[in-house]
């Protein structure tokens, strides 16, 4: 589930203490902090910042850069549109218009409902059961209006 | 008695298409009917239009089933235990034509063997390769890997023999060998099957890499998008710790070797292998400029190996089997077997390993099939985001890295993405200006400006405002973009945008081919 526990310094601190061993720590910390708590937290920053010895500028940097990582929690479903062009030839962009429709979302806004956040994903490695989409790292191919639909439903259920 | 072995795939490709439903319904059967059977979750054969594509032994060898869904199971189950009747029955696989007329020399295994067990991977040939490197020594592995004439998988095509010697010639008390698994392409996913169908294989090319080189520890970086290859990779590097493959004595020999899994973080530039270094190292996945080489300064300031995923899974055959078996496949200067990866609106999608030298239109039109749609094919996008548009006109293109350059496109990582005559090519050309500029990672001007000002000027001329002078400017940037740009990324992205331009200018609004001129 995207959606994480609430945000604790102490929880924070843990996580970055049983990774900062690794070699290149910082994408296996920020990884493990929005696992736990769905999304980086900004008090979280200075910590990491801490432990890895980089001021707050870089580990903001870090946290910018990458897709993958959210700055604001998520709705209680993440659903991951393919966007690339294998999606694209088997008609994906009016998949997503239709779901951007249903849920009056943006990419990377929340419904209202608080439910479902759309993100864009460029290649699921699903090019040959296209368009493809993950819903909370469940992965689905051959999507189609119908099935797209119903999983929408069943996400904001 | 021995109960029926059942071989369901547990391939990312598969459990799209429903093969969780296949074991759940097969497990509920067994229940209800009493009846034992084993389940071996393996890869994906590749055959991805007959998904979730199941298998059982029998006296007569493996029989498939396909496309197989949790309802069909009920019906399905008496006769699959025996490999009888039924109207999904498919045969033998290796007698399916797709199958058939593949040299499946990298992916032998994927699909085949129970991904999670060394004892099977083993018994399918693994580790040959390895025993043979060992008995070797580093000096006449890499003249092995020279002698085959393997090239980079990943899509730049530079002789691996030729890396490795580099990185073994650097002198280092720290040497890392890097996968390079950020398969960020569209249209690609075979290092995705490789890694969860035979990560082994993998992990065995990466042993191999270290000891030729003289490196102790290797990393695999692979993209967060492919949980399902993270999930199986990093269960067959703790079995592989486990029984020594990997640790203080590699294969009970005196090398020293350790691998671990980094995950990217959703960054495509990411798989160009400067700014992976990056990432590795906990940084923004930026672009360095080179020199300095990766082989001499490459993690951690280190002498480094970056590979992709295939060439590093082609290594233990190519030991195993000897230089000369691979180098003897091929076309002109591109030896051995490439995954292609038919992707997209066409009718057999899936994974077809083969030599060199296929031409463009066998691989669409006949391994393919033609489109899913049924409609004519209008466009084919090889290689990737940054891969020319190519024309039926281009059909007879040999699927080579010479040839394929030679036409101002590049066979990338393997990926055939069609398209049917419903495409709008202005739009597909604005789409890779627009996918640059998301996935840039601004290091340099022409990349991160350029790719902003394409997908205005192509909108202008999509809007037909002062249209020739708008693709005038458009050529103009994307040569600026060609020969400025640090990476790849921008390097490549005028591929699609001229490519679409050149083959189809009427949906720019400009006269077709072969029609007087404006």
């Amino acid at each position: 589930m995207p959606t994480g526990s609430p945000w604790s310094v102490e929880r924070g601190e843990e996580i970055i203490c049983t990774h900062k061993h690794l070699a290149g720590a910082a994408l296996p910390i920020l990884h493990a902090l929005q696992r736990e708590f769905g999304f980086i937290h900004r008090e979280a920053i200075p910590l990491v910042a801490r432990a890895l010895n980089l001021s707050r500028a870089e580990v903001y940097g870090i946290v910018s850069f990458y897709h993958d990582f959210r700055e604001i929690p998520p709705g209680r479903h993440v659903l991951r549109l393919c966007r690339a062009e294998a999606c694209q030839s088997m008609g994906a962009d009016a998949l997503a218009e239709r779901v951007r429709e249903r849920l009056q979302v943006n990419w990377h806004e929340t419904s209202a409902d608080g439910r479902v956040t759309l993100e864009p994903v460029f290649c699921l490695g699903l090019c040959a059961c296209a368009p493809a989409a993950m819903l909370d790292g469940r992965v689905i191919g051959g999507l189609d209006q119908t099935r797209l639909l119903a999983l929408l439903d069943e996400a904001r259920r | 008695m021995t109960r029926p072995r059942i071989f369901v795939p547990w391939d990312a490709g598969a459990l799209a298409l429903g093969a969780s439903a296949v074991e759940r319904a097969l497990i509920a059967e067994e229940r209800k009917r009493g009846v034992a059977i084993e389940i071996i979750r393996t890869g994906s054969r590749g055959l991805l239009w007959l998904e979730p594509m199941i298998e059982v032994e029998t006296a007569a060898g493996r029989i498939a089933y396909g496309p197989v869904h949790g309802e069909d199971i009920a019906g399905l189950f008496e006769p699959l235990l025996e490999g009888g009747r039924h109207p999904l029955r498919l045969g033998r696989p290796e007698d399916l034509a797709f199958l058939r007329r593949q040299t499946r020399f990298t992916f032998a295994r994927c699909g085949v063997i129970d991904r999670q067990s060394l004892a099977d991977y083993r018994r399918h040939g693994g580790l040959k390769g390895l025993e043979r490197a060992l008995s070797l020594g580093p000096p006449a592995i890499i003249e092995e890997v020279t002698r085959s004439g393997l090239r980079g998988r990943g899509g730049a095509g530079f002789p691996t023999g030729i890396k490795w010697k580099s990185t073994a010639d650097a002198r280092a008390a720290q040497k890392y060998v890097v996968c390079n698994a950020d398969e960020g392409d569209s249209g690609t996913y075979a290092d995705r099957m490789l890694m969860e169908g035979d990560p082994f294989c993998l992990i065995e090319g990466i042993v191999i890499a270290g000891i030729a080189v003289g490196a102790t520890k290797g990393f695999i970086y692979i993209r967060s998008e492919y949980p399902h290859a993270i999930w199986t990779m990093t269960r067959a590097i703790e079995t592989a710790r486990t029984e020594g493959l990997l640790g203080e004595r590699v294969a009970g020999s005196a090398h020293v070797f350790d691998l671990e899994i980094r995950v990217g973080a959703g960054a495509y530039v990411c798989g160009e292998e400067t700014s992976l270094l990056d990432s590795l190292e906990g940084k923004r996945g930026q672009v360095r400029a080179k020199p300095p080489l990766p082989v001499h300064k490459g993690a951690f300031g280190q002498p480094t190996v970056v590979n992709n995923v295939i060439s590093l899974a082609s290594v233990p055959a190519i030991l195993a089997e000897g230089a000369e078996v691979y180098r003897d496949l091929g076309h002109g200067r591109s030896r051995g077997t490439i995954p292609i990866q038919l992707a997209g609106n066409v009718k057999y999608r899936g994974l077809f390993e083969a030599a060199f030298g296929l031409s463009l239109g066998e691989i669409v039109d006949d391994i393919g099939g033609g489109t899913a749609s049924g409609r004519p094919v209008r466009a084919v996008q090889v290689g990737g985001p940054l891969g020319a548009y190519f024309p039926r006109a281009l059909f007879d293109t040999a699927f080579d890295y010479e040839a394929f350059a030679a036409r101002n496109g590049l066979i990338g990582h393997g990926g055939v993405v069609v398209f049917d005559d419903t495409v709008d090519m202005a739009k597909q050309a604005r789409f890779a200006m627009e996918f640059c500029a998301i996935e840039s990672c601004g290091k340099c001007t022409p990349c991160r400006i350029g790719s902003t000002r394409g997908v205005e000027v192509v909108d202008r001329i999509i809007r037909g405002e002062r249209r020739a002078e708008n693709l005038t400017l458009l050529q103009d940037l994307c040569e600026t973009m060609r020969f400025g740009s640090l990476c790849a990324l921008g390097g490549f992205v005028p591929f699609p945008v001229i490519s679409a331009l050149t083959y189809f200018p009427e949906d720019f609004g400009c006269a077709p081919l072969g029609a007087a001129a404006e």
